[in-house]
C-alpha cells in the first residue's frame, strides 16, 4: 500500500533535503521538529488550514516601498486583499483584540502582523505588540510579513521577540524587472527609484532571508505573479529563495482591477489565468514546497482561511467584550481538533488502501464545497469557493481553490450565476456538496459535472477517494468513458472587471 | 518652518512621524500635522525632507508657501 503521505508534492526534495508542508497530507516525511512547528499553522500547512485559524492585527500602517499592485487607501468590507483594513490599531488595542479572538475562536493559534503597510517599517508598533501578546497569551505563535527592505536590520530583534515564521514578499531577483514593479523605495533616509531602487531591495531581501534561515526561523516567500512582467522570471526567484533556505513558496495571482486604484489596475495590467498560475506552480514544485491554499487575505483578517470574521471583532465590539484568556479551555478544544485530524487521516488511508491496488493512469479533478474541518459541509448554493482536489490512485491531492459568487441569494437561486459557476469549475468531473437543490443539480448534470451529495458531512479525503474508486471501477467495466476536461477559467480578478 | 501636510490627501499611514528629526509631526484627529515652528526642512540632517520622501502619496507633504522658507543658522 502506498501511504497517502507519499504522493508527489509531499516528498522531500532529493537535492535540498527539504520536505513538504504546504502539501496536504500532514506529517509526510518532514523532520519531526519542523512538522511540530508548522502543523497548527494554517498558512504553512494545507492540512492545518482546515482546522486552525489565524488573525492579523493592523498595527503597521506605514510602508517603506511603493508597489504597483498595492493601494492602501481604499477599504471595502467585502474586499479581501492584502493591504486592506477597516481600522488600524494601537498595540494595546491589538492585544485586547487577540485575547478576545482567542477566547471566541479557540482554534486560533497564530497571530500575524501583515500591515496594512510593512511590519518592519513600523518596528516600534510591531515589536511592542508582539511583546504584549507573548506576555498575555504565551501559547500563540507569532509571525510577521515584510517586503524585506528593512529585514537585515531587524533579524536579531525578530529572534528575540520569539517570532516563529516570517513571510517575505519577493517578486524578482533581477533589478530590471523590479523597476517595473516598484516605482520607489525609501531607504537610509533617501528615496530611490528605478533600477537602483530594485537592486537595493533585492539585495536586502535575499540577505534578510539568508540571515533568518541561519537562525532557524521558518521563511515563507510570497511572490505576486504578474503576466508579461515577472511570470517566467518567478522560476528564477524560486531557485534563488530555495538555495537561501526558504521553506515554502507561495505564488499568488496579481489582483488587478481599476476600482482598487493601483497603478497596475489603472494601466490595465491583467492578472494571470488559473491555468497560467497552476502551470507556474507546477513548474516550481519539487524544488521547494508550493503553497496553493492562499486566500490573499486582508491585513486584519480573523478566523479560518476563507472564512473572514474580522467584522465581528471591530474595536468597538472588542472594547465591549469581557476578555479573559483561558488557556485550559483552548488546550482542551485543540485536543479535540487533533483527535478529529487523526481520525480523518486514518479514514483517508483506509479508503486509499482499497484503491491503490488498482493501478490506473486516470487522474480527475473534483471540486469540494467546505466550510472547514476537512469536511464536506457546505451547501452548493452557499459556497463562495470550491477546494480543488486531484484524484489518482495515489490519493487525493489538494491543488487549489476556485472562488465563485454564491449561487443562492436570499433563498433563491440565480440562473446566470449557475452558468458562471459551471464555467469556473468546468475542468472538474464532480462537485462534492453537503446539499444541492434540484435546479442546479440538473444543470450540473447537463454540463457533465456530477453533483455528489451522498458524502454530506463526511471527510473530504475519504469521500473523494471512495468516489474515485467507484469511478475507476465504472471506467474499467466500460460503463462510462473517461475524458479529460477542458481548460479552466481565468482568475476572479478578470471576472470582477467584467462585472 | 515651511513643510505642511495636505490633510485631504493624507492616508494617515504614519510613515512620516518617526522619521522627522525634529519631532515636529504628530497625529491630530486621524491625520498627521507638522508643527511649523519645529520644521527645519531637514536642513543639516538629511539630503531631502524626510516627510516628503517617505510619504506614499505624492505632493502631500509640501512647502507651505504662506510661511517664509527655513534659514539654517550660520
Amino acid at each position: 500500500m502506498q501511504s497517502i503521505t507519499e504522493h508527489k508534492g509531499c516528498r522531500a526534495s532529493a537535492k535540498t533535503g527539504r520536505a513538504s508542508c504546504g502539501s496536504q497530507a500532514g506529517r509526510g516525511d518532514l523532520p519531526v521538529e519542523i512538522w511540530e512547528r508548522v502543523k497548527n499553522h494554517p498558512c504553512y500547512s494545507e492540512d492545518a488550514h482546515h482546522h486552525y485559524a489565524r488573525m492579523h492585527v493592523a498595527v503597521a500602517p506605514a510602508c517603506n516601498i511603493q508597489c504597483n499592485y498595492c493601494n492602501r487607501k481604499y477599504d471595502c468590507a467585502n474586499e479581501s486583499r492584502p493591504g486592506v483594513v477597516s481600522e488600524k490599531l494601537t498595540p494595546e488595542q491589538a492585544v485586547r483584540k487577540v485575547i478576545a479572538v482567542a477566547t471566541t475562536i479557540p482554534q486560533m493559534t497564530v497571530l500575524g502582523i501583515a500591515g496594512p503597510g510593512d511590519a518592519l517599517a513600523n518596528p516600534a508598533k510591531t515589536f511592542k505588540t508582539l511583546a504584549l501578546v507573548t506576555e498575555a497569551a504565551p501559547d500563540i505563535k507569532l509571525c510577521l510579513s515584510t517586503n524585506g527592505l528593512a529585514l537585515p536590520d531587524y533579524v536579531d530583534t525578530i529572534v528575540r521577540a520569539k517570532v516563529d515564521h516570517v513571510t517575505i514578499t519577493i517578486n524578482m531577483v533581477d533589478p530590471e524587472i523590479g523597476a517595473k514593479i516598484y516605482p520607489w523605495i525609501f531607504f537610509n533616509h533617501k528615496r530611490y527609484t528605478g533600477i537602483e531602487a530594485a537592486r537595493i531591495l533585492t539585495n536586502r531581501q535575499l540577505q534578510g532571508l539568508e540571515m533568518l534561515s541561519e537562525r532557524g526561523i521558518l521563511c515563507k516567500i510570497n511572490s505576486v505573479m504578474i503576466p508579461n512582467i515577472n511570470d517566467d522570471h518567478l522560476v528564477e526567484v524560486n531557485k534563488a529563495v530555495t538555495s537561501r533556505g526558504a521553506f515554502l513558496h507561495n505564488i499568488m495571482p496579481l489582483i488587478s482591477v481599476p476600482e482598487h486604484g493601483t497603478a497596475f489596475g489603472l494601466n490595465g495590467q491583467r492578472g494571470p489565468t488559473a491555468q497560467e498560475l497552476k502551470t507556474l506552480q507546477d513548474a516550481c514544485e519539487g524544488k521547494i514546497n508550493m503553497m496553493r491554499h492562499c486566500r490573499q487575505c486582508r491585513a486584519d483578517a480573523v478566523g479560518l482561511l476563507g472564512e473572514d470574521r474580522s467584522a465581528e471583532f471591530t474595536n468597538d465590539q472588542v472594547m465591549k467584550m469581557d476578555v479573559h484568556y483561558d488557556l485550559e479551555m483552548r488546550k482542551a478544544y485543540q485536543k479535540r481538533v487533533e483527535n478529529e485530524r487523526v481520525s480523518k487521516v486514518a479514514a483517508g488511508q483506509k479508503e486509499l488502501a482499497g484503491v491503490s491496488g488498482e493501478m490506473s493512469a486516470i487522474t480527475v479533478l473534483v471540486a469540494v464545497a467546505t466550510k472547514g474541518s476537512g469536511l464536506i459541509n457546505e451547501h452548493f448554493g452557499h459556497a463562495k469557493e470550491f477546494q480543488l482536489y486531484e484524484l489518482s490512485t495515489s490519493g487525493a491531492k489538494f491543488v487549489g481553490l476556485r472562488r465563485v459568487e454564491g449561487y443562492c441569494q436570499a433563498g433563491y437561486g440565480e440562473e446566470d450565476r449557475l452558468s458562471v459557476i459551471m464555467r469556473d469549475i468546468r475542468d472538474c468531473h464532480a462537485v462534492f456538496v453537503a446539499k444541492i437543490g434540484g435546479c442546479p443539480k440538473s444543470g450540473l448534470i447537463k454540463a457533465g459535472i456530477e453533483p455528489v451529495d451522498q458524502f454530506a458531512y463526511e471527510y473530504i479525503e475519504k469521500s473523494t477517494i471512495a468516489w474515485f474508486r467507484a469511478y475507476v471501477g465504472k471506467v474499467k467495466r466500460g460503463e462510462i468513458q473517461h475524458v479529460q476536461r477542458g481548460v479552466p477559467p481565468r482568475w476572479p480578478g478578470d471576472r470582477i472587471s467584467a462585472a | 518652518m515651511p513643510f505642511k501636510i495636505i490633510a485631504s490627501q493624507c492616508t494617515s499611514c504614519s510613515a512620516c512621524e518617526p522619521l522627522c528629526p525634529n519631532v515636529a509631526i504628530s497625529e491630530k484627529g486621524g491625520n498627521f500635522v507638522i508643527e511649523a515652528a519645529k520644521c527645519s526642512e531637514c536642513v543639516g540632517h538629511f539630503d531631502e525632507p524626510q516627510c516628503a520622501a517617505a510619504c506614499p502619496v505624492d505632493n502631500t507633504c509640501v512647502v507651505d508657501r504662506a510661511l517664509p522658507r527655513y534659514q539654517a543658522p550660520v
